[in-house]
């Protein structure tokens, strides 16, 4: 097995990618934690000074913060739900033979290479504007009202907006995965008579699942700091009906420009994540034990 | 009878996927489309699909209002700078880890995909006072170090799972040959490791290309990439559909088109080794 | 070998290339990405041919996210930008951090007298000039005539909000997607919260009362609301929550609203035929009052363009400043689109000028509701504070934004007007406990 010299050769080649994370991580985080105990506002400098946990209380006490919560893991578990069922069904559609899958397969997929601001400005623009969006006219030409999306059902558009760009992601990992089912143990369980739906529930759901567990940790690293699509469909609104953690920490730090208690959000944040990451590094590690 | 029974399953599925698919890119579809219409038509009622006066003067104004090749370039240098100086540190410890296993290989790569749920709103301020004092503000130095170390763990992560796959005794084989440690890496490892490095580095430079936060929040005009040409169409003018249509099928197109030439390694790399 | 020469000489090339740049003196400048804004990048030619060693880089920004940009960079001395656009609210506050450069050393022919007082006033501490207006305007009322006449309602110069509405009524045609009124309902205090403020104060109502108590709960805030979510509602068009002011601009040139009340910048752009469908056809009124109260809202911007003390151009930033802002500028404009476009409401002398008086039928209109603003006293009742449409304390960015949010809100229909008010009361009085107003 390993020697000790290649346990030391493995060491030194680790170390770099360790300790320009640790550095990444420990020197903003020391910051953003020093300065969460003061009171800073950057549009008064000069008069820091230590003020406990006073920003903390202010953060937690703030009525948004619960709702940005919520929304946070509404958002986070509504595109995971979205992205996990609907990339599934599609990778069941696109694993099928027909004509012209390449370029299918090229259509369904460019979607992930829209940078988010984009996809954003071009939903909130051409498609969800209530008065020029495509959305609306296809509204009107079946005789309904057109809805405004943004601002009757604005986290529920954002949800959608975001799968969007993550669909194909999921549904790649899926099929990837999918390609992989064992066509043998698939004919043999239709000799024996199971029918289509039991053979999906029993053969191919297991066999994806480890997939799955990709595509929710990969997914949720991402999801958990949404921000710019927010920032450029409701700015968090209307009211606080969008905004997540995120986005309230950004408008703490930089639309009150009170950075510590934007500094407090943000410690309040990175805990909370780190209880979602552990929770899912123990629920999915396990499964991903190559 | 079943040979027609399943040409007419296959055309069914056909019909079918070609409405998913195009369904999902209808949005990319449409803006490019509205790039080449007038403003007036842009917004006409009813929609016309393709049966309308093409032009390139979006295009042309786009270009005249703000320069597109250096933004293009900054996005470039930017995303693949910062894939490069990743791989370059992230080969060696994905090969440790995956070859050289300690009980502690899981926990590390654990911790360090932990660190991409840092909420980056929260060390901005922080950041953005390092960057100033060390002179980094609006340099592409800075973003390719930014992008590097916020895509690393991914980067560590695909890696791993790559070389994972190779099989062992191939190695065991080159130690018995006497081959050294970097010999191994450089003749036996890499040959057999390049199309795992080629897919993480596409899938880094797709993810640094449309990375909005860092990059709008440390650039102002010397290093700005085309995150931040996008953003100065993010409210309208008048009316702007069509420009801003042209502005986006320009902000995304070389990606775009990118991605879709080298989907068959991308998608080899996206599965992250969900799939043994 | 070879290769080893060549990469020796592209470092030189590079290095040679690098050195020409440094002789040049870049500027960067932070503007929104308004109209006129616009307009000044396409003509900077004039300035770059006037000083072949400056060269100019732009970051264009939407208003939001520009102020959280160059007030990030400010507060932390970033030095990011050489040349910043900001406005009223903000040229006071951070002068008096010694944040902004004073601008006491104009050339010669700038001739500073010839600023508005008014917007000199709101750009200087001290009587030293520490931002030279771009632009400035007060809030009018702007209106299609042909729907007016249409719907056979007049609207009078001076237009009481009882005017206004019943005109909105009249004029909406939500078949044809016409809409009688546009208003603001973006969330932000410069952008919801400065109409809303604006038409408050003409309610009679004000922010704060002398112990700095947030007033929400008065009754003039609530009859003001409620009247704003009603035309809003009734007369407004869809998606109005999320409608700024280049929102609503955009629809008015498209001919989908009967009046819009919003700044008097705006007028310069609804009748450029190039970009309005409407161009021929719109009449402007002054800011409505509440009947039988003396005060037109107080509405008093003006986006200039201020040197930061961090900038390390700062004489080339001087000299960019003050050729964007000079009677110069203003005669390009002209030559190169027409009086009308001339940026309007900083220069006396524009207004005097019978080219601008014949080509701007909003001229008078403007000077008018400009001249009327006293930001000394925006509210009738007695308050511990100055600004127009906004509150002049640092605080105010992040309560009004917060309130603006709530507003927008139940504007959306997502809360009350009631609960929306009692959340503003709720929110700011928090905020000004916390900032220590109301020891």
């Amino acid at each position: 097995m390993a020697t000790a010299h290649s346990r030391t050769a493995a060491r030194a080649m680790i170390s770099p990618a360790v300790i320009f994370l640790l550095l990444w991580m420990i020197v903003p985080l020391a910051m953003t934690l020093y300065f969460s105990f003061l009171r800073y506002n950057l549009l008064m400098p000069g008069m820091e000074e230590w003020t406990g946990f006073e920003n903390y209380r202010y953060f937690l006490t703030d009525p948004a913060f619960s709702t940005a919560l919520i929304n946070t893991l509404l958002l986070v578990g509504g595109v995971l739900f979205i992205t996990l069922v609907g990339g599934t069904l599609l990778a069941l559609l696109l694993n099928q033979d027909f004509f012209g899958q390449g370029i299918v397969r090229v259509l369904a997929i460019a979607p992930f290479f829209v940078m988010p601001t984009v996809s954003a400005l071009v939903f909130k623009n051409m498609f969800m504007n209530p008065v020029n969006g495509l959305f609306a006219f296809m509204a009107e030409a079946i005789g309904m009202q057109p809805i405004d999306w943004l601002a009757e059902i604005p986290l529920l558009s954002i949800t959608l907006m975001v799968s969007w760009t993550w669909l194909p992601f999921a549904t790649l990992i899926l099929l990837t995965s999918l390609q992989s089912l064992d066509s043998e143990q698939m004919e043999a369980s239709e000799m024996d008579g199971a029918g289509a739906i039991s053979r999906f529930f029993y053969i191919t759901v297991p066999h994806l699942a480890r997939a799955g567990t990709v595509v929710v940790l990969i997914e949720t690293i991402f999801l958990l700091s949404i921000f710019a699509e927010i920032l450029v469909t409701t700015n968090g609104g209307p009211g606080n009906a969008s905004t997540n953690l995120t986005y309230l920490v950004y408008a703490e730090s930089l639309l009150r420009f009170d950075v510590g208690t934007g500094a407090a959000g943000g410690v309040v944040a990175i805990i909370l994540a780190n209880i979602v990451a552990i929770f899912l590094m123990r629920a999915i590690g396990k499964n991903l034990d190559a | 009878m079943a040979r027609a029974s399943s040409t007419s399953r296959k055309l069914t599925v056909t019909v079918f996927a070609w409405l998913v698919g195009l369904t999902l890119f209808f949005p990319v579809l449409w803006t490019v489309l509205t790039s080449f219409k007038t403003e007036a038509e842009a917004i006409a009622d009813p929609p016309s699909l393709l049966f309308f006066n093409w032009t390139l003067e979006n295009y042309v104004v786009v270009q005249e209002r703000s320069n597109y090749f250096r933004y293009f370039w900054n996005s470039v240098l930017i995303s693949v700078g910062s894939t490069v100086i990743g791989l370059i540190i992230a080969v060696p410890a994905a090969w440790a880890m995956a070859f050289v296993p300690s009980p502690r290989t899981r926990g590390i790569l654990m911790w360090m995909l932990s660190t991409k749920m840092l909420p980056p709103v929260g060390v901005l301020i922080p950041i953005y006072l390092i960057f100033r004092d060390m002179n980094l503000l609006d340099t592409r130095t800075g973003l390719i170090i930014v992008m590097m170390l916020i895509n690393l763990p991914i980067i560590v992560w695909m890696l791993y799972t790559y070389f994972k796959e190779i099989p062992g005794e191939i190695l065991e084989a080159a130690r018995m040959d006497g081959a050294q440690l970097r010999n191994e890496i450089i003749h036996v490892l890499t040959p057999m490791a390049i199309p795992g490095i080629a897919s993480t580095m596409l899938l880094n430079v797709i993810l640094a290309w449309n990375e909005a936060f860092w990059t709008l929040n440390l650039t102002a005009a010397k290093a700005a990439p085309l995150t931040a040409f996008i953003a100065s169409y993010s409210s309208p003018e008048g009316l702007f559909y069509a420009k801003l249509s042209a502005a986006s099928t320009m902000a995304i197109a070389p990606i775009l088109i990118l991605g879709w030439f080298s989907q068959k390694q991308l998608v080899r790399g996206l599965t992250f080794g969900a799939v043994k | 070998m070879t290769r080893l020469t060549c990469t020796l000489l592209g470092a030189c090339a590079v290095g040679a290339l690098s050195s020409a740049a440094a002789a040049q003196t870049t500027l960067t400048i932070a503007t929104v990405n308004n109209g006129d804004m616009i307009r000044m990048q396409g003509l900077t030619e004039d300035f770059t041919a006037d000083h072949p060693d400056i060269e100019l880089e732009w970051v264009t920004l939407e208003e939001n996210v520009l102020r959280q940009r160059v007030t990030q960079d400010i507060a932390t001395n970033g030095g990011q930008f050489d040349v910043m656009t900001i406005g009223t609210y903000e040229v006071p506050i951070w002068a008096n951090q010694d944040w902004l450069l004073a601008l006491d050393d104009l050339p010669e022919d700038y001739d500073v007298d010839d600023l508005l007082p008014s917007v000199r006033t709101a750009l200087s501490v001290d009587d030293t000039l520490y931002a030279a207006p771009f632009y400035g305007e007060s809030a009018m009322v702007m209106y299609r005539t042909d729907l007016a006449e249409e719907a056979g309602v007049e609207i009078p110069d001076q237009p009481t909000w009882d005017d206004i509405m019943t005109a909105a009524e009249a004029m909406t045609d939500q078949d044809a997607g016409i809409y009688g009124i546009c208003l603001r309902g973006k969330p932000g205090w410069g952008e919801n919260m400065a109409f809303i403020t604006a038409m408050a104060n003409s309610y009679g109502a004000r922010w704060f009362d002398t112990d700095w108590q947030a007033q929400f709960d008065s009754e003039e805030w609530t009859s003001a609301v409620n009247d704003y979510l009603m035309m809003m509602n009734e007369y407004g068009p869809p998606g109005a929550s999320s409608n700024g002011f280049n929102e609503n601009l955009s629809l008015f040139q498209q001919g989908k609203c009967g009046m819009w009340i919003d700044a008097t910048v705006a007028a310069g752009f609804v009748t450029d035929p190039d970009d309005s469908t409407v161009a021929d056809s719109v009449g402007f009124a002054q800011f409505p009052n509440k009947d039988g109260m003396d005060n037109r809202g107080n509405w008093l911007w003006a986006w200039s363009l201020a040197v930061p003390a961090s900038s390390d151009a700062p004489e080339a930033a001087k000299e960019f400043v003050a050729w964007a802002t000079s009677q110069g500028y203003t005669q390009l404009v002209a030559e190169e689109e027409g009086w009308r476009a001339a940026p309007p409401g900083t220069r006396t002398s524009l207004y005097e000028n019978p080219e601008y008086q014949e080509a701007a039928p909003f001229a008078e209109m403007t000077l008018n509701s400009m001249s009327a603003v006293d930001t000394s006293a925006p509210s009738v009742q007695e308050i511990p504070y100055t600004g127009a449409q906004f509150v002049a304390i640092p605080e105010f960015q992040g309560i009004g934004t917060a309130v603006g949010q709530q507003f927008s809100a139940a504007l959306a229909g997502q809360v009350t007007a009631e609960q929306a008010l009692q959340n503003a009361q709720t929110s700011t009085n928090r905020e000004m406990e916390r900032a220590g107003y109301q020891d």
